[in-house]
């Protein structure tokens, strides 16, 4: 089994190792704002358990998924807020 | 006797009590405003926040016709929080007997001057991407709108203490007496004129007022901005709110600001308790499914219910009671209440200080249902 | 849509320290146990990724415990609405629901952080302390970066010294705790053996970073993520530059399930009888959800309530003294890390307190209880449902939360339809 996957973060690669979560993932793509909030606030995790609700991202074409509380997968498409 | 110390005494802050107590304090009347719990806490808080034209009968539409011309004039001073949404409402035709319903209500509308659209199968998809396919077409109405109804409340509330109305919150009425109300700590306050306007609480304060409580249940997802442009109404709505059985269901949706999906409906008589009842949340919430498919899939934050106040004529009652002589009635709006709020507040005012109203008040005057049961008799 | 049927003896809700306990001593007295878990994989929070590979001894005894008897592990899902007296309904990471049918329940549902709004506290890399410390365990790169920790809580010197073990700068750590208090409670761990130990290997780890009492955080600032943060102490302000700051203040329990249970809550946490029960019939609760208290507390509950579960009195009775030992630890704890009334101060009237909704102080303060609040401003409606402003608000105003209703956590609209396809079921 390989040791790190490949996914992209707003269309670009990034390497992750096996076992990380997305949330890992958009930050070291260098992205920090995962969501805007009702006001057009940047947000990014807070948590890091699954409660806030603040680290949510689209993955795969679905709204709102927790990247805290996902793993990595490989190929795995990840879009933030702009 | 002591001299009453307000012209007049508003029992319920919900949306209906809240409008009647701006309108009064706007006529130079000294007003009380008595909520048990919370402002805009009750029905209030558990409706979908349409402002909308209903064509079931005559009256309703004059009712709602007036009502929703009043909200397009003080739209402009709503506070952001009331989030006023001119997003109109398509009523969703299934098969050709509902559009064949959609064309009685666009000539109906139309010979009234309110601006409908017919929608065909291709433009209700246009207009609404995420409908089923082979649905028969719509009725667009334009000029209907949505809020958030306890922040309009509120908001009439502080319009009513802008003008020295004084607001008793958290206090219950424990009856009314000749002259006032007689608070449950004991206290008294006494008016020339009471309102009751408790919603579903108002047949505990005046009895045999035939006003029966009238559940339903409501879910609000996280934010989806694109899905939904209008607010969606099946045509089957009006079957759900006239049915007299014990349950029905039926479809409506309203897309907040945010892009939060507001679904509703349900109804249910003779359930007292308020917590949520996962078969009929079910139900409700299979019926949204079968217009919006792309629905199962979205996440639901929370679900919650309420109590409608329902008359059997399915007209509310503005007006003064049979009985007490003092006594006005401002309830039993069912499912219209925040749209016809402020209908009510006027006639209600109308009648109390002796002004023309601008549409007849007879089929909203508690009178009627005292007929009616004499013509029973 | 597919809708899974599970039953057993036990359910375990939780599958943190408490939950693996008890999972564990049910399952070794011959029990059939469900453990389920929102988390992508078991170990709770203090264990996060331990999993995969154990780090800490504790951890590496425990997961291989649990490897060594039969029991069925569900992660990543989430319990949302209970169906019947035995049955709770949870969504699965797939989007399916899985009905889970018990004759016992064990509340194993652990602890969150509390968070206090103060200017800029929503910027990006503003986390907690457990927050920050979860994204380094989930695979977030560290090494070199600048780090302030800041709040309350003995977990503050647990993530300072697991950041400097990967590389991170650990530039101060703020405890808003008097040194008085902390003096006290340095005398008051010499009753616990085991746990002064600890705080000697923490010292040794943490040589060299400041460690300031009576200090807090009283701005971040950035422009489209954090830059700096301005302290306090002393009357005295200034400014540190720094990539991320970690601040949290202390654990709150949660409580959602056991309130949606029906269970008695007493001082802000699931009441429980000597052997972990609750007040509902067959629902026992362990670990943080009924009093926060550390890992040692949360095993020995654990264990408990599994003994208790499985009818084994005996052996739950032989844990009391340790039980025992461990709750005078988490008395001290509670009380040397209690709030101090300047923290209400921090939020300006245009600081956000509902971050779901971006609710600022001032529209709040109008009010005079959480339900007209939540009413007109929409404070606590968002997905958080309350979770993240509800231990706020119930700091700066006295507010309680209040009774729960389904779904406990966000779910599927579809998941909602999964009771009444059962009821057609059992119709049959």
């Amino acid at each position: 089994m390989p040791e790190t996957i490949s996914l992209i973060v707003n269309g670009v690669q990034v390497r992750m190792p096996v076992g990380s979560m997305v949330s890992a993932a958009v930050l070291t793509a260098g992205q920090t704002l995962f969501r805007r909030s009702v006001t057009g606030e940047p947000r990014g995790p807070l948590c890091g358990m699954g409660i806030c609700f603040e680290c949510r991202v689209t993955i795969d074409g679905e709204a709102h998924c927790r990247s805290c509380q996902t793993l990595c997968h490989d190929g795995m498409d990840v879009r933030t807020d702009g | 006797m002591s001299s009453p110390v307000y012209d007049v005494v508003i029992i319920g802050g919900g949306i209906v009590g809240a409008a009647c107590a701006a309108e009064c304090a706007a006529a130079g009347l000294q007003v009380a405003i008595v909520e048990a719990k919370m402002i805009g806490g009750g029905a209030t808080a558990a409706g979908m926040g349409h402002l909308t034209v209903m064509d079931d009968s005559a009256a309703q539409f004059a009712l709602t016709r007036y009502s929703q011309l009043l909200w397009q004039e003080v739209k402009d001073e709503l506070p952001r929080e009331v989030e006023y949404d001119a997003c109109g409402t398509i009523w969703v035709a299934a098969d050709d007997d509902e559009m064949q319903e959609v064309l009685r209500k666009q000539e109906f509308y139309s010979a009234r001057g309110v601006e409908v659209e017919v929608l065909d199968a291709h433009a209700v998809a246009e207009a609404e991407p995420q409908l089923r396919p082979g649905l028969a077409g719509g009725l667009r109405v334009a000029g209907d709108s949505v809020i958030y109804p306890p922040c309009a409340a509120q908001f009439f509330v502080h319009r009513a203490v802008s003008r020295r109305a004084r607001l008793f919150v958290g206090k219950a009425v424990q009856e009314i007496t000749a002259d006032g109300v007689r608070l449950r700590d004991g206290s008294v306050i006494s008016a020339g004129v009471i309102v009751n306007a408790a919603g579903s609480w108002s047949p505990m304060l005046t009895a045999g007022l035939q006003v029966q409580k009238r559940k339903g249940h409501l879910v609000i997802t996280d934010r989806y901005p694109r899905f939904l442009r209008h607010q969606l109404v099946e045509l089957g709505y009006l079957k759900s709110a006239h049915t007299l059985t014990a349950e029905s269901v039926a479809f409506n949706i309203q897309p907040r600001r945010t892009g939060q999906l507001l679904i509703g409906s349900s109804r249910q008589f003779e359930v007292d308790d308020a917590k949520v009842e996962a078969g009929i949340l079910s139900r409700m919430l299979s019926r949204a499914i079968e217009f919006l498919p792309g629905l199962g899939a979205l996440s639901s934050l929370r679900a919650w219910t309420g109590f409608r106040a329902a008359t059997p004529d399915k007209l509310p009652l503005i007006g003064p009671d049979v009985e007490h002589r003092r006594l006005y009635l401002a309830t039993g709006h069912e499912g219209l209440g925040i749209t016809t709020s402020m209908g009510t507040a006027k006639l209600l005012v109308d009648q109390i200080v002796g002004r023309r109203p601008a549409i007849p008040v007879e089929p909203y005057l508690p009178a009627r249902m005292a007929g009616a049961e004499l013509a029973h008799a | 849509m597919d809708r899974v049927r599970r039953e057993c003896d036990v359910l375990v809700v939780g599958a943190g320290p408490a939950g693996l306990a008890a999972a564990y001593r049910a399952a070794k007295a011959g029990r059939r146990v469900v453990v389920i878990d929102d988390n992508p994989d078991a170990g709770g929070q203090i264990w996060r990724g331990e999993q995969r590979e154990p780090r800490s001894p504790e951890a590496q005894v425990w997961f291989e415990r649990l490897r060594s008897v039969d029991l069925q592990l569900i992660s990543g899902a989430r319990v949302f609405q209970q169906s019947g007296p035995r049955m709770l309904l949870a969504e699965t990471s797939d989007g399916n629901v899985c009905e889970l049918i018990f004759e016992s329940l064990v509340l194993a549902t652990g602890a969150r952080e509390r968070f206090l709004p103060f200017p800029g506290w929503t910027l990006p890399n503003v986390m907690g302390a457990g927050g920050l410390q979860a994204l380094l365990k989930n695979g977030l790169p560290i090494d070199g970066k600048k780090i302030v920790i800041a709040g309350s809580g003995p977990l503050l010197l647990a993530v300072a010294g697991y950041l400097r073990w990967h590389g991170a700068e650990v530039l101060l750590i703020a405890e808003q705790a008097t040194s008085m208090r902390l003096a006290r409670f340095g005398v008051g761990l010499v009753g616990h053996g085991g746990k002064t130990s600890q705080v000697f290997a923490l010292r040794r780890e943490l040589k060299g970073v400041r460690y300031l009492t009576d200090c807090w955080v009283v701005a971040a600032n950035g422009e489209q993520k954090l830059e700096r943060v301005t302290l306090q102490r002393a009357g005295k302000r200034w400014t540190v530059s720094c990539d991320y700051l970690a601040c949290g203040f202390h654990l709150v329990p949660n409580l959602e399930l056991a309130e949606l249970l029906g269970c008695e809550i007493a001082d802000g946490a699931v009441r429980v009888d000597e052997f972990q029960k609750t007040s509902v019939k067959h629902v026992y609760a362990a670990g943080e959800a009924t009093g926060i208290g550390g890992l040692e507390l949360s095993l020995v509950e654990g264990e408990i309530a599994g003994f208790a579960t499985a009818g084994v009195q005996e052996e739950a009775r032989r844990l009391f003294p340790e039980r025992a030992k461990q709750r005078r630890f988490a008395d001290l704890l509670n009380r040397t890390f209690a709030l101090r009334d300047e923290l209400k101060t921090l939020a300006t009237p245009e600081t956000i307190v509902c971050r779901c909704e971006d609710v600022v102080f001032d529209r709040l303060r109008a009010h005079d209880s959480w339900r007209a609040a939540k009413l007109q401003t929409r404070c606590g409606m968002g997905p958080c449902q309350g979770r993240i402003c509800g231990s706020a608000v119930e700091f700066l105003f006295g507010w309680k939360s209040e009774s729960v209703r389904p779904p406990i956590l966000p779910v599927r609209v579809g998941s909602l339809l999964a009771t009444s396809r059962h009821k057609n079921h059992e119709d049959l």
